[in-house]
């Protein structure tokens, strides 16, 4: 019985982990100037998509996909956010989220005219593929691949916001717009960064999520509740934040498809409801 | 609102004759698809169907030219496709509505189909009731308690299995297939030891088969809609040991189409489905039908979908040449019935009755045909009818 606890842990925390990877950049964007970017999602279907592309059209090999699908998100995220996403800071919540959905709508579109609806198929390495025998759990080699890139994510996410002078003036715009302003923070330009590493992040996900949960033009719909709920609960702009609610979230939801499979797929939400009645602002939000 | 609609349909057979005398050289088809949303991809495919049989077959039959008026649901909406029903029967003067992927648009459609007495033409949708709800609508399909009734006895007679573990998707669909087969199963003597159900949008089945792979069972029985899942659901078997031969692995055909036998790699070798269209049959009719399909769409390779398409339109236009052009909802039903031809699936015939399709249950199992992976016919079962429709 412990043995299998321990696996459904493992199964969720991956699952979690990796929507970690995909929720975290909206997250601080969220928080950093309260535009919601419900689009995020279209940037990890582009991450997909470009990994995709090059490993079955060019032969890259996986492990190089990653980084260009990082590189592409975020170049994209660069682009849309100097021609259209600007123009909305200040405008209210409701044509934020108009404005973003629509984009999710125009990509579900372009991806359908470019690639077709048919499912992506990834071909993974052969090292990736399989499970290993830990301690007589039958661990799947690639969850714990998602599990170390997460990690090591996490750790530079932490490493950034916390030592270096970018870090230092994410934070400082994220606590107090107008006074970080008023010391000569170029609030603008910070967003900007903040912007496209958020979207390579996405990009990155996507990319990690075509061999767990596939991948369609319908992928900026589907991944968008996990993604907010993750938002929500975890409270914006907090990286500890995103981690825990992820975590929370992957294994809540496999632990209770396990114990209760009647029930299970709406565990979530249950979860969800309760955290935010206790804490409206997200285990780690601060405003 | 009784009265509404009767007003409606009757002022779209008053349009419908008016402009019959004027639009007598065409034949208006009104096709009603998911072509957007999350079920693209079968109206795609499906469309791909009938477009192949158009262009094999020309868009003149019994010296009438046959239009095609396109209509999207977004998705299963049943009210949608009411509508767009509506629509086509009274504003677009169509002669046959068509199409219907999911279960909810046919289900929808009926009751317009039944009034405005128009032939409707149900190209996929496989649950038994479709047919049931209007005397015009006839199936080109397959219904789910077809394959998978004769399949559960298979199971246990032929395949080897006493005992199953039931995991289907939680919709109409995954149930119609989890009662069917554990009624052709436990009928021939086997029992069902497990029955778990998944959300039909699922991410993630490691819980699930974790649940199935504890209770050790001798067979499991999947079913899940095509797509992302298959590929999944393959990858979280393999995971858990849960692959043949340490397991006897059984399901309907969506769970080895061909994109996921790809992506499930080795693991997939031996999986047995049932199913009604198998890709690579060995048939010179169907030989010629994926080839021409692969010319006409980028190397795809045609499904479920594409053959309903292509048999919807094979049916219209030879009741279209039975009636001499007459298009007639009666007539047309009338010369429908126990219509039988051959069809890249196999033969098959519309019973008489039912109007529902009579055709060849096929046994496939994964194996390795030179380096690739395939869906090996390894029996075949003829002349199944829907067993929930009165028959066997």
């Amino acid at each position: 019985v412990i043995g299998q606890v321990a696996i459904v842990l493992y199964d969720g925390f991956a699952f979690g982990m990796l929507l970690f990877v995909l929720s975290v950049g909206l997250s601080v964007t969220m928080g950093l100037m309260n535009f919601i970017n419900l689009a995020h999602g279209a940037f990890g279907m582009l991450g997909g998509y470009v990994a995709v592309t090059l490993m079955r059209q060019l032969g890259v090999p996986f492990l190089l996909a990653l980084p260009c699908a990082f590189l592409a998100a975020a170049l994209l995220s660069i682009v849309l956010e100097r021609t259209l996403f600007r123009r909305l800071y200040r405008a209210g919540e409701l044509n934020q989220v108009l404005f973003t959905i629509g984009v999710v709508f125009v990509s579900a579109a372009v991806a359908t005219y470019v690639f077709g609806t048919v499912q992506q198929v990834i071909p993974m390495p052969s090292w990736l593929r399989g499970s290993i025998e830990v301690l007589g759990l039958r661990l799947n080699v690639y969850r714990l691949f998602i599990i170390a890139v997460a990690l090591a994510v996490t750790g530079l996410l932490v490493f950034g916001l916390e030592r270096t002078r970018l870090g230092a003036q994410v934070r400082a715009a994220v606590d107090n717009q107008r006074v970080a302003q008023g010391l000569g923070l170029d609030v603008e330009r910070i967003f900007a960064i903040t912007f496209a590493l958020g979207s390579g992040l996405a990009g990155l996900g996507g990319a990690l999520a075509v061999e767990i949960v596939g991948l369609d033009p319908s992928f900026g719909f589907h991944y968008l509740v996990y993604v907010l709920i993750v938002v929500a609960v975890g409270g914006l702009g907090s990286v500890a934040g995103s981690f825990v609610g992820a975590a929370l979230l992957g294994i809540g939801d496999v632990a209770g498809k396990y114990f209760m499979p009647e029930v299970g797929s709406f565990l979530i939400y249950l979860i969800m409801v309760a955290i935010l009645f206790a804490k409206p602002l997200g285990l780690f939000g601060r405003r | 609102m009784l009265k509404k609609r009767t007003a409606l349909a009757a002022l779209g057979l008053g349009l419908a004759l008016s402009t019959s005398a004027l639009a007598q050289e065409t034949i208006k088809v009104g096709l009603i698809l998911p072509y957007s949303g999350p079920f693209a991809d079968a109206a795609n495919q499906l469309e791909a169907g009938i477009n192949l049989y158009v262009a094999k077959n020309g868009d003149t039959v019994a010296g009438k030219k046959i239009e095609f008026i396109r209509k999207d649901t977004g998705g299963p909406n049943p009210d949608v496709a009411k509508r767009l029903a509506q629509e086509l029967v009274v504003r677009d003067g169509v002669d046959i509505i068509a199409g219907f992927a999911l279960t909810p648009e046919a289900l929808g459609a009926a009751d317009v189909a039944t009034e405005a007495k128009k032939l409707m033409v149900v190209m996929n949708a496989a649950t038994s009731i479709v047919t049931e709800k209007s005397p015009y609508i006839v199936r080109t399909s397959v219904t789910i308690p077809q394959v998978n009734y004769v399949f559960g006895k298979w199971a246990f007679e032929k395949g080897g299995a006493k005992e199953a573990y039931t995991l289907v998707a939680d919709y109409g669909p995954g149930l119609d297939a989890e009662k069917s087969f554990a009624r052709g199963f436990t009928e021939a003597g086997g029992k069902i030891v497990g029955a778990d159900k998944t959300p039909v949008a699922n991410p993630d089945f490691s819980a699930f088969v974790q649940r199935v792979a504890d209770a050790k069972p001798e067979a499991v029985y999947i079913f899940i809609p095509g797509g992302a899942q298959p590929a999944a659901m393959g990858k979280a078997l393999a995971d858990r040991g849960l692959t043949p031969p340490n397991v006897k692995l059984f399901g309907q055909g969506e769970l080895t189409h061909p994109e996921a036998l790809e992506s499930m790699g080795d693991t997939a070798n031996g999986i047995i489905t049932t199913f009604h269209y198998t890709l690579e049959r060995d048939d010179p009719l169907n030989k010629e039908y994926v080839d021409g399909y692969m010319a006409a769409n980028n190397g795809r390779a045609p499904d479920l979908f594409s053959i309903g398409g292509y048999d919807g339109m094979h049916l219209i236009y030879e009741a279209l040449k039975k009636t001499n052009g007459d298009a007639n909802g009666d007539a047309l039903v009338e010369a429908a019935k126990g219509m039988s031809w051959q069809s890249p699936r196999g033969p098959m015939s519309i019973d008489p009755e039912t109007h529902d399709v009579v055709q060849t249950v096929y046994i496939r199992e994964v194996k390795k045909v030179g380096d690739k992976l395939q869906n090996v016919i390894v029996d075949q079962i003829a002349d199944v009818k829907d067993p929930n429709h009165g028959a066997q």
